[in-house]
């Protein structure tokens, strides 16, 4: 074993990095469904295609930028405002003209409303689009590289891979912590979130909540698409990936938990990498081994509550 | 109760005989449509593959539960064929054997997932179903891969029919089948144990109470659910002739609780509407517009699920008591 | 009430327009001369592979259109029925039935996927229809057995990795390491296995440090290009390609693993528009054929222009290589249909006349001519050069190209590929063509 560590830790080392940026943007995505899970108890299968859409309007939007003139610094503007447009806009559409619709109703039928969302929302994505692979790594390359030792070598890692990405996941993190503990909006949220009914019987307006929650959740995972944007190409089908995975780090976190998503987007994302180096072929298989490993142990998830069943 | 409640609440015995006669009038329906459409007895006998496997998802609402991984024991039921049909030919040996390997992955995963409700036990169906698809994908050399495996040339009873007439048997042996489980089910629902599944949506403690184990009462649906997938699987597999990982890919599972919705849970013949409805919309719907039959897919289910429901049968049947009051 | 009125009309209509649906068509095989020719065609319209699939399909319909306007095909206008890959081949093969039994579709073109060709060939077979396989490369299709109605109107794998890693042996000669990152599907794995057996008959001794095979449409390669910059191989290879190409070539550029391994890419055209500028100069690439824009010394000049300036023109990008092969099934079709007409003295032939007159049909592509020989698999030569940049397009194109004969780097007719790459001898090398400039 000590061995085999002096012969691989230093790539172990490497891996982690790699691991990092990874479990970032899946956080991203992962905490925005985890809000909306708390407040709206509907799983969002659409949350993924938000994620996509925000990817693709971070990158026109960063190449109307570009054609404008702007300065390179201009392309991290892109991705804010392609977060906040999709946010903006589709959050509140979806809320107000569908999801208003099914609440209380079966769970089977919301989670297929949601589902349904999702395939038009693939192919609307498609219609505006197209199918090739768009690309606007402007952000990326702004940064440029850093030399990260590796015994008598070095190996460059982008900074954006290496900074910005778990930069803006630890500033999102501790941000929505503050926002949730310390602000009046974060605590209704936080009661909506704990006992919906007590808190509407306090007078709380539940719809404005949900909307608002709502819109959130989706501006994060528009967010997490418009960071993802400058490191990879945008395909279709790049939604429905993501969507799975956050599935599997929700699930192994807890429903609802903010910290608990950001410690199982880091298991899975390490766990990823290292598969990487040590079992290639088992690489995608790995978030869904650690999530059912971990409902073995805690079914209610590693931060869950474990809920009263029905009397 | 809200109306969806009702919908998915055991139909009145008063429904029976319309359900029988539908059962009889949709039965005549496909055998003619077949008949006079040729390619679209191969849609229909997919239609009918799926719909067995989605009468297992029924099982599963009946007690408040939905599976968004149901499609692994279609995938396990598929894969069967596709492995042994170079050693075991036969279709009605390979029939009951993807139906009882679905059946033990079924126990197997069932053991565990019953302790979960909810939203839980959807989220584990998926991930143990992505492990499949996963692995599907990835042991290349055992699988193919995403490329799949064409299945090799079937026997049925000793014999190896010409091409037409093997359309044919399919499309009999899934329509036979179908009645078969569709009966299978009604009797299991309308049984003590069929009706405890709703009780665990409803009250579970009040079940324990009573002595009910719910564990058990969702395992033995669950399993039943498990065999219903490796039947629609097999067939799936000696329709198509060819199986891909894309069988047990999460899409694939949301397809069978979509299908589900739309023929509406309230009777066994919901499933079969349903994935006779969706086949078709699919390949009209691919047929007018290629590049956007996703979209149009999931219009009808928004639909559905936000004007009808009950799904289909709910419209049928409220359309029956419209005219009979 | 109304309510319920308005929904029986809605289902009565609904009802109606599926029962003439259902018995449209039906009278297929018909011999007299049809009103219009129905050429069935899938391809992929959405998921991650339409990046080849779309375009291939508005090459189709732009070549359609022009075919129409010159009085289509044996006076008959032609008429393209697309469908759609991506649902999955159980969807795909009730699609292929639909197009034969309920469209009556006279010929198909088939598929870009391996795995959908693999499906739809035996069912040419069963149906007796006339199938082009205009884009998939597996060599499995004609190494496993016959398929009398099944033609392939392009090259395919064993070429498409033979002719790249025959560049690399005569123009990098001395390199001692190699890893390869592909993707884990048919193409992927089947090529690996090909420039496997052929560089260990050709150049044995090369360590393999790494074989990574990334989940087809994976969008983050920053672990496996980590891995491959500390390995440090001479050489890395890679099929991939569409989205998985420029996403790992962006992040192996951004992280100077160009600089570090020279790259292999054999299926690199298809993505160079879309990379740019982003595309790293001096790696050796390559078109699965001879389509390139700056082909050296094209057949027919003109007819590639027009080509590529129409699609241009209407589409606001380049032709890439699917457009091609498209192109390559139409010119197929043209000649077939033209050749079965003339041998039954003008009159219109049945299926299996149409499938006679493909087998050995010669035909002309914009930069050569390509020849379905006995078994139905096309020669089409391959053309392999150096990533450059020249002042005439905006994104990397070939220099030092050479031209690879078909014939030279195809498995022989009754051979299997793998086991025909192991008797490779040195002495192949000497029959490379001399680098032309480009």
């Amino acid at each position: 074993m000590a061995e085999w560590l002096t012969d691989n830790g230093l790539l172990l080392g490497l891996a982690l990095l790699d691991g990092l940026a990874y479990a970032a943007l899946v956080f991203m995505v992962a905490v925005g469904l985890n809000m909306v899970f708390g407040v709206l108890r509907i799983v969002n299968v659409a949350h993924g295609s938000l994620f996509a859409i925000g990817a693709y309007t971070a990158a026109s939007v960063g190449i109307f930028f570009a054609s404008l003139g702007l300065p390179a610094w201009a392309s991290y503007v892109a991705l804010l405002l392609a977060a906040a447009l999709v946010g903006g806009i589709l959050g509140p559409l979806i809320e107000r003209l569908i999801l208003r619709r099914i609440y209380g109703q079966e769970e089977v039928l919301q989670l297929l409303v949601t589902f349904a969302l999702f395939m038009i929302l693939e192919d609307v994505q498609k219609l505006i689009w197209g199918v090739q692979p768009i690309m606007q790594d402007t952000p990326m390359k702004f940064l440029g590289t850093v030399e990260v030792p590796f015994g008598e070598d070095t190996i460059p890692f982008t900074a954006y891979q290496l900074f910005v990405l778990p930069g803006v996941a630890v500033a999102t993190l501790a941000g929505l912590a503050w926002f949730l503990r310390r602000t009046l909006t974060g605590r209704v949220i936080v009661a909506v979130t704990t006992d919906k009914e007590a808190a509407m019987a306090m007078g709380i307006d539940a719809a404005k909540v949900t909307l608002l929650t709502f819109t959130f959740g989706a501006a994060l995972a528009a967010l997490g698409g418009a960071l993802a944007s400058p490191t990879t190409s945008l395909v279709p089908g790049i939604g429905a990936q993501t969507i799975v995975l956050s599935f599997a780090v929700v699930a192994t976190a807890g429903l609802g938990q903010i910290e608990g998503a950001a410690i199982s987007a880091l298991m899975i994302g390490l766990g990823r990498s290292i598969a990487v180096y040590l079992a290639p072929e088992f690489e995608v298989v790995v978030p869904y081994i650690i999530m059912v490993a971990v409902l073995l142990v805690r079914p209610q998830g590693l931060f869950g509550v474990l809920e009263t069943r029905r009397v | 109760m809200s109306a969806t409640d009702r919908a998915l609440a055991a139909p009145p015995r008063t429904m029976r005989l319309p359900e029988a006669l539908l059962a009889v009038l949709g039965a005549a329906a496909l055998v003619l449509v077949a008949f006079l459409a040729p390619w679209l007895k191969f849609v229909l006998t997919v239609a009918l593959a799926k719909g067995i496997a989605v009468l297992g998802i029924l099982l599963l609402l009946r007690a408040g539960q939905v599976s968004f991984g149901h499609s692994m024991f279609l995938a396990v039921g598929a894969y069967t064929v596709a492995f042994l049909a170079p050693a075991v030919p036969e279709a009605l040996l390979l029939l009951p054997l993807g139906a009882l390997l679905a059946g033990i992955l079924g126990l197997v995963i069932g053991l565990f997932v019953v302790r979960y409700r909810d939203i839980f036990f959807g989220m584990l169906n998926l991930a143990l179903s992505m492990v499949l698809y996963s692995l599907l994908e990835k042991l290349y050399a055992l699988t193919k891969g995403t490329d799949g495996i064409r299945v090799s040339g079937l026997t049925f009873a000793g014999i190896t029919p010409d091409r037409e007439t093997q359309e044919w048997v399919m499309f009999g042996l899934a329509l036979v089948l179908a009645i078969g489980f569709g009966l299978l089910v009604r009797a299991y629902l309308a049984s003590p144990m069929g009706r405890a599944l709703a009780g665990i949506k409803t009250r579970e403690t009040r079940l324990e109470f009573m002595g009910v184990s719910a564990r058990r009462v969702l395992l033995f649906a669950y399993v039943m659910s498990a065999v219903m997938g490796g039947v629609g699987g097999t067939l799936v597999a000696m329709t198509t002739r060819h199986v891909t990982p894309q069988l047990a890919y999460w899409t694939s599972s949301g397809e069978l609780v979509f299908i589900a919705i739309l023929g509406g849970a309230g009777s066994a013949l919901g499933p079969f509407l349903g994935a006779t409805a969706f086949e078709l919309v699919r390949v009209y719907a691919a047929a007018a517009v290629a590049d956007a039959w996703q979209m149009i897919l999931g219009g009808v289910l928004l639909a559905v699920i936000l004007f009808a429901p009950g799904g289909l049968w709910g419209m049928l049947t409220s359309r029956l008591k419209g005219r009979g009051a | 009430m109304t309510h319920a009125v308005t929904r029986r009309a809605a289902m009565l209509g609904a009802a109606a327009t599926s029962g003439s649906l259902l018995l449209a068509g039906g009278n297929a095989g018909a011999q007299q001369k049809p009103a219009e020719l129905r050429v069935g065609i899938t391809t992929f319209l959405s998921g991650a592979a339409s990046v080849f699939g779309v375009p291939a399909k508005q090459a189709a319909e732009m070549l359609f259109e022009e075919i129409n306007k010159a009085g289509g095909i044996g006076g008959v206008p032609v008429k393209a029925f697309f469908v759609d890959e991506a649902p999955g081949t159980d969807h795909l093969v009730g699609e292929y039935r639909r197009l034969v039994q309920n469209e009556g579709v006279h010929i198909i073109f088939a598929s870009i996927s391996s795995g959908s060709c693999l499906a739809c060939t035996p069912l040419s077979d069963e149906m007796r229809k006339t199938t082009l396989l205009w884009d998939c490369g597996t060599q499995r299709i004609f190494e496993e057995g016959p398929h009398p109605y099944a033609f392939r109107t392009q090259g395919y794998g064993t070429p498409e990795v033979l002719a790249p890693l025959l560049y690399l042996l005569k123009h990098k000669p001395d390199f001692k390491t190699l890893a390869v990152i592909n993707q884990d599907y048919a193409w992927g794995r089947d090529s690996w296995e090909m420039w496997k057996a052929g560089m260990d008959a050709l150049k044995p001794g090369v360590r393999v440090v790494a074989e990574m095979f990334p989940r087809f449409g994976a969008t983050d390669y920053s672990t496996e290009v980590t891995r491959l910059l500390a390995a440090r191989p001479d050489v890395v290879l890679s099929t991939s390609w569409g989205g998985d190409l420029v996403t790992l070539v962006r992040q192996a550029t951004e992280r100077k693993l160009f600089d570090r391994s020279t790259f292999v890419l054999p299926v690199a055209e298809a993505s160079l528009q879309t990379l740019g500028r982003n595309m790293a100069s001096g790696h050796i690439i390559g078109a699965r054929g001879d389509h390139w824009n700056n082909h050296p010394k094209p057949k027919d000049p003109a007819r590639l222009a027009k080509f590529v300036d129409s699609y241009r023109a209407k589409f606001n990008e380049y032709p890439i290589y699917p457009c091609h092969h498209m192109a390559q099934a139409i010119s197929a079709m043209q000649a077939g249909f033209a050749k079965a007409i003339a041998a039954k003295g003008g009159a219109w032939p049945n299926d299996q006349e149409l499938a006679n007159a493909f087998r050995g049909l010669t035909f002309d592509t914009p930069t050569s001519s390509i020849t379905l020989r006995e078994d139905g698999q096309g020669l089409e030569d391959q053309i392999v050069g150096m990533s450059t940049f020249t002042d005439r397009f905006p994104f990397a194109v070939p220099k030092d190209m050479v031209i690879f004969p078909a014939a030279m780097v195809s498995t022989p007719v009754g051979m299997k590929s793998v086991e025909w790459l192991k008797t490779l001898k040195p002495d192949i090398l000497a029959q490379m063509a001399a680098p032309i400039a480009g």
